[in-house]
């Protein structure tokens, strides 16, 4: 079996020992066997086990090992490593814009409060049938492309206007579920979920430079989604 | 009070707008492309300038320019700039300057 050395810089930070983040090189062989980023990162762990980073799932459903990768967000377990440089060294950073717990480990806190503040869930008052509240096919087909989101904050965190104001701005993973839940038949406060919206933070933020579309793993379109509801406000006004 | 507050319940219109006004410059320009080649001199330039309709056109194209200055400027304020003192005061000033602007340039079109 040929083995490979694989160089990597990365962005080491323990509040609790280091005065400020650093890089460090490092660099492991790895096997034929070794296809995706992961695989390589679990290498490093068993060579150097003080590097902290979040994994789960290792196929792209929990979105949990969400990093910098070269300088462009993504997921560790979906990268294949023959899709990076091999001329120079691998450059893995905590994701943007987020405070760094250690090392790759940022803390989601404020990305999850924007999330919670679109209420993701059906807001229905109709008493619940005896099975499931149905939809046609054609209005199902409406929601593909808005749920598959694994909120993994590659997108938000990607995005600048995310960077300056975290606190106010929804950000591109929150507007698309806050469109999923508009877009939904079956849920009865649109009108509410786009009065909520429509404020020059929480929404207009977005200036469309598309970085979300760029970096999403699962190939979603938030900046489709923002321009649905922009659509959906422009009806309800006009 | 550190209470972060959102829910200013406006944005939709200035967004349209600033859609709508982008529309009405890149007309005019298209219009400035086609008729300012057969302008010859000053006289041209004075000539062009006293047509009832150019005037029209002008006139709106830089109302147009100054409110899609706004939206845009002001976004950037409200991007970057934290103190909500100062943002206030950047967008007094910018509000102001642009106001000056459109008046400004009212007195050049119809050269009051």
């Amino acid at each position: 079996m040929t083995t490979r050395n694989i160089q990597f810089k990365i962005y080491r930070y323990d509040p609790d020992k280091d005065a400020k983040p650093y890089m460090q090189d490092i660099s492991v062989d790895i096997d034929a066997t070794d296809r995706k980023l992961l695989d390589v990162m679990v290498k490093l762990k068993a060579k150097d086990d003080s590097i902290a980073f979040r994994r789960s799932c290792r196929e792209g459903v929990c979105g949990s090992d969400a990093l910098n990768i070269n300088g462009k967000n993504g997921l560790a377990c979906l990268t294949a490593i023959d899709s990076l440089p091999i001329d120079k060294p691998i450059v893995l950073r905590p994701l943007p814009g987020l405070p760094v717990i250690r090392d790759l480990i940022v803390d989601m806190t404020q990305f999850f409060k924007q999330y919670h503040s679109i209420k993701p869930y059906l807001i229905n008052n109709d008493p619940p049938p005896e099975r499931e509240r149905l939809q046609s096919p054609e209005d199902r087909e409406e929601l593909n492309g808005l749920y598959e989101c694994i909120l993994c904050a590659c997108c938000s965190t990607s995005c600048p206007s995310f960077w300056w104001n975290p606190d106010k701005f929804v950000g591109p993973a929150g507007l698309l579920a806050a469109y999923r839940f508009i877009a939904d038949t079956r849920d009865q406060a649109t009108s509410e979920r786009l009065d909520d919206l429509d404020d020059p933070y929480r929404l207009f933020r977005c200036h469309t430079i598309m970085n979300c579309v760029d970096v999403c793993p699962k190939g979603l379109n938030p900046t489709k989604a923002i321009g649905k509801i922009k659509d959906m406000m422009v009806k309800r006004a006009i | 009070m550190n209470r972060i507050v959102v829910g200013a319940h406006y944005g939709l219109k200035d967004w349209l707008a600033q859609r709508v006004t982008a529309v009405v410059m890149a007309l005019y320009t298209l219009l400035m492309i086609v008729a300012v080649p057969t302008v010859d001199g000053y006289e041209g330039w004075r000539a062009l300038m006293s047509h009832g309709l150019i005037r029209f056109a002008t006139f709106v194209f830089i109302i147009s320019l100054c409110y899609h200055a706004w939206v845009g400027v002001r976004d950037i304020w409200m991007d970057y700039v934290k103190p909500t003192a100062v943002r206030l005061m950047l967008h007094v000033l910018t509000l102001l300057a642009l106001v000056g602007y459109a008046g400004w340039a009212i007195q050049v079109i119809w050269r009051l």
